[in-house]
């Protein structure tokens, strides 16, 4: 029997794993992105799943402002990383490094 | 009952719709060419909002189910909002014209992000709490890269939103838990919740996260990596908008949802928020001793400052948030006039931002040197200026709350702290000979700076009388 805390487990699993693509990747910006899109999902596991569990429609419409709201960041994202590219030509994370911080 | 609602959120509606307009109107024009009097209708409509909501509001009112409230405490940061993001926009115009970065989107953006923080400090539900930081995130965002042909404006606008992301998306867990460990998702329902010794594990392991998230954006320490390269990184205008407003909203949405959602338990946030605020003085103090660069020397005075701000918050009283309030309002009116300042540094029609080239600016200057020498010694919190009123708010909250450690900890920050505010002092009365400024007599920069230095001297009569609205929106927060 697949009980809530099932849900919970994957979603933490699934956060961590987007927590730590954002700190251990010396590669690509894009992988950011996608580690950050891996963070919001995982919120959203843990919302359906609450909302199922307690019988409360609230938590599926949250979901679904994340959802919107995570299309509209990614959006702002890669215009940004576009814009970085052009000045840049190139999108290493190690590359971000004209200020030292 | 509809009708009523939409009445409490008539200034966001008029705002938005305006945004929409703005945005459409200026693409099928002009374009580039209306952005001047784009800015100067958007500062003034923000004036009008805010004067509207100042005097016209009154008691306590929620829309939505609860969902928004529209009370003191949202009255009181939404005036300080309105009136320092209008400031920083007359400010950029000359600034912006001279450096070719007028762009129609600028004024547009700002209204946005303006409307996002009018929706957080009024926020009752964590939907509304997430749909105001978004729209307030997303616009920043693009503003800080406003200058799409500056590496230095696109790496900061990057860099905010990797760092911004994370921390919506430590908020959002936070939220989650908290949605599933008391079953709603309005402040009211989970304060009912969030009462009494034998609090969940869940519940807690929300508030942190949730706590964290607002640590974030209110750039407090250890959270504050972004703060320094985004504040160099971004043209000056933007620094001087993401000094002030956005760091208002953050705070007073960080004070609402401790107190509104997580009242019943002071003990468990007070500490985190305690341990916030002493870390964020002293690195704030600390770090920015060796910058050389002024707008990386303001990120760091603005997390010291948040640190001073946040022990407001850990008394968790009444008093305590009060003098919070008062703090915000201080903060941001010297902010605006130290900003006035930097944008009217130049040499030979370049922007400078070097300490450095300070030396002896007192000489070809002298009235402005006076007025950057209050706004420093006032940042620093010497006696007779405004700031140090503000710091002795937070403190005497701090000594009625019995947290008197905290008290000598900001004591012993803000001394290390003079020190790099008092250094720019010498350097523009007794430095030596060295390529100063030259240029940037600006009469609208020059009269901000002075304006915000005749506050600091002025203020301390009466604080004009912001004292009484202030102590309305902590009574309303706090129960």
């Amino acid at each position: 029997m697949i009980g809530i805390e099932h849900y919970l487990t994957v979603a933490a699993t699934l956060f961590v794993i987007g927590i730590f693509g954002l700190f251990l990747n010396r590669k690509n910006v894009i992988v950011l992105l996608m580690s950050i899109e891996l963070m919001l999902l995982s919120v959203n596991i843990n919302l359906v799943a609450f909302s199922s569990f307690l019988g409360d429609l609230a938590g599926q419409v949250f979901t679904l402002f994340v959802l919107t709201v995570a299309a509209a960041e990614a959006a702002i994202g890669l215009a940004i990383l576009v814009c970085f590219f052009r000045n840049r030509g190139t999108i290493a994370v190690e590359d971000i490094n004209v200020m030292k911080g | 009952m509809l009708q009523a609602d939409l009445n409490i959120i008539l200034p966001e509606i008029i705002l938005s719709v305006f945004a929409m307009l703005a945005l459409v109107g200026a693409v099928y024009t002009s374009k580039d060419k209306m952005a001047p009097m784009l800015m100067w209708i958007t500062a003034s409509l923000f004036v009008v909002l805010a004067a509207w909501i100042g005097m016209n509001g009154s008691g306590d009112n929620a829309a939505f189910g609860g969902m928004y409230s529209d009370d003191a405490f949202s009255r009181f940061a939404k005036v300080v909002i309105l009136l320092s993001a209008a400031a920083v926009i007359v400010m950029s115009q000359e600034y912006a014209q001279r450096r070719g970065m007028l762009k129609f989107e600028y004024p547009i953006l700002i209204t946005l992000a303006v409307v996002g923080m009018m929706v957080m400090v009024s926020a009752g539900d964590l939907m509304t709490l997430y749909m105001g930081l978004e729209l307030q995130s997303l616009a920043l965002y693009v503003i800080a890269s406003i200058r799409r042909d500056s590496l230095k404006s696109t790496e900061a606008g990057l860099k905010y939103f990797v760092l911004g992301a994370l921390s919506s998306g430590l908020l959002l867990y936070g939220s989650s838990l908290v949605y599933g460990f008391s079953g709603t998702t309005l402040f009211s329902g989970i304060a009912q919740a969030a009462q009494g010794d034998h609090l969940p594990l869940g519940m807690l392991f929300g508030l942190v996260f949730m706590a964290s998230g607002f640590a974030f954006k209110v750039s407090a320490v250890p959270f504050h990596m972004w703060t320094p390269d985004v504040y160099e990184g971004a043209p000056t205008p933007v620094t001087a908008f993401f000094a002030t407003a956005p760091k208002v909203a953050a705070m007073g949405l960080f004070a609402r949802v401790m107190h509104d959602a997580f009242g019943g338990m002071v003990g468990d946030w007070q500490q985190i928020i305690a341990l916030l605020s002493v870390l964020s003085m002293f690195l704030g103090a600390i770090a920015a001793i060796g910058q050389r660069d002024i707008k990386r020397l303001m990120a760091y005075s603005s997390i010291a400052h948040m640190g001073y701000a946040l022990i407001g918050l850990a008394t968790g009283t009444e008093a305590g948030i009060s003098a919070m309030l008062i703090y915000m309002a201080i903060y941001v009116t010297m902010n605006i006039g130290t900003f006035a300042f930097i944008l009217s540094m130049e040499r030979d029609g370049q922007p400078v931002t070097s300490i450095d080239s300070l030396r002896l600016y007192a000489r070809s200057e002298p009235g402005k040197a006076m007025a950057v020498l209050i706004l420093m010694f006032s940042l620093a919190g010497v006696p007779p200026m405004l700031g140090f009123f503000a710091k002795l708010g937070v403190w005497q909250a701090a000594i009625q709350a019995d947290m008197v450690w905290l008290v000598v900890a900001s004591a012993v920050a803000s001394a290390i702290g003079a020190f790099y505010y008092l250094r720019i002092v010498f350097f523009m009365y007794f430095g030596e000979e060295a390529d100063g400024l030259n240029g940037g007599k600006s009469a609208m920069l020059s009269g901000v700076l002075v304006a915000s230095a005749a506050i600091m001297l002025i203020g301390i009569v009466n604080l004009f009388g912001i004292e009484g609205p202030a102590m309305a929106a902590a009574a309303t927060l706090v129960h």
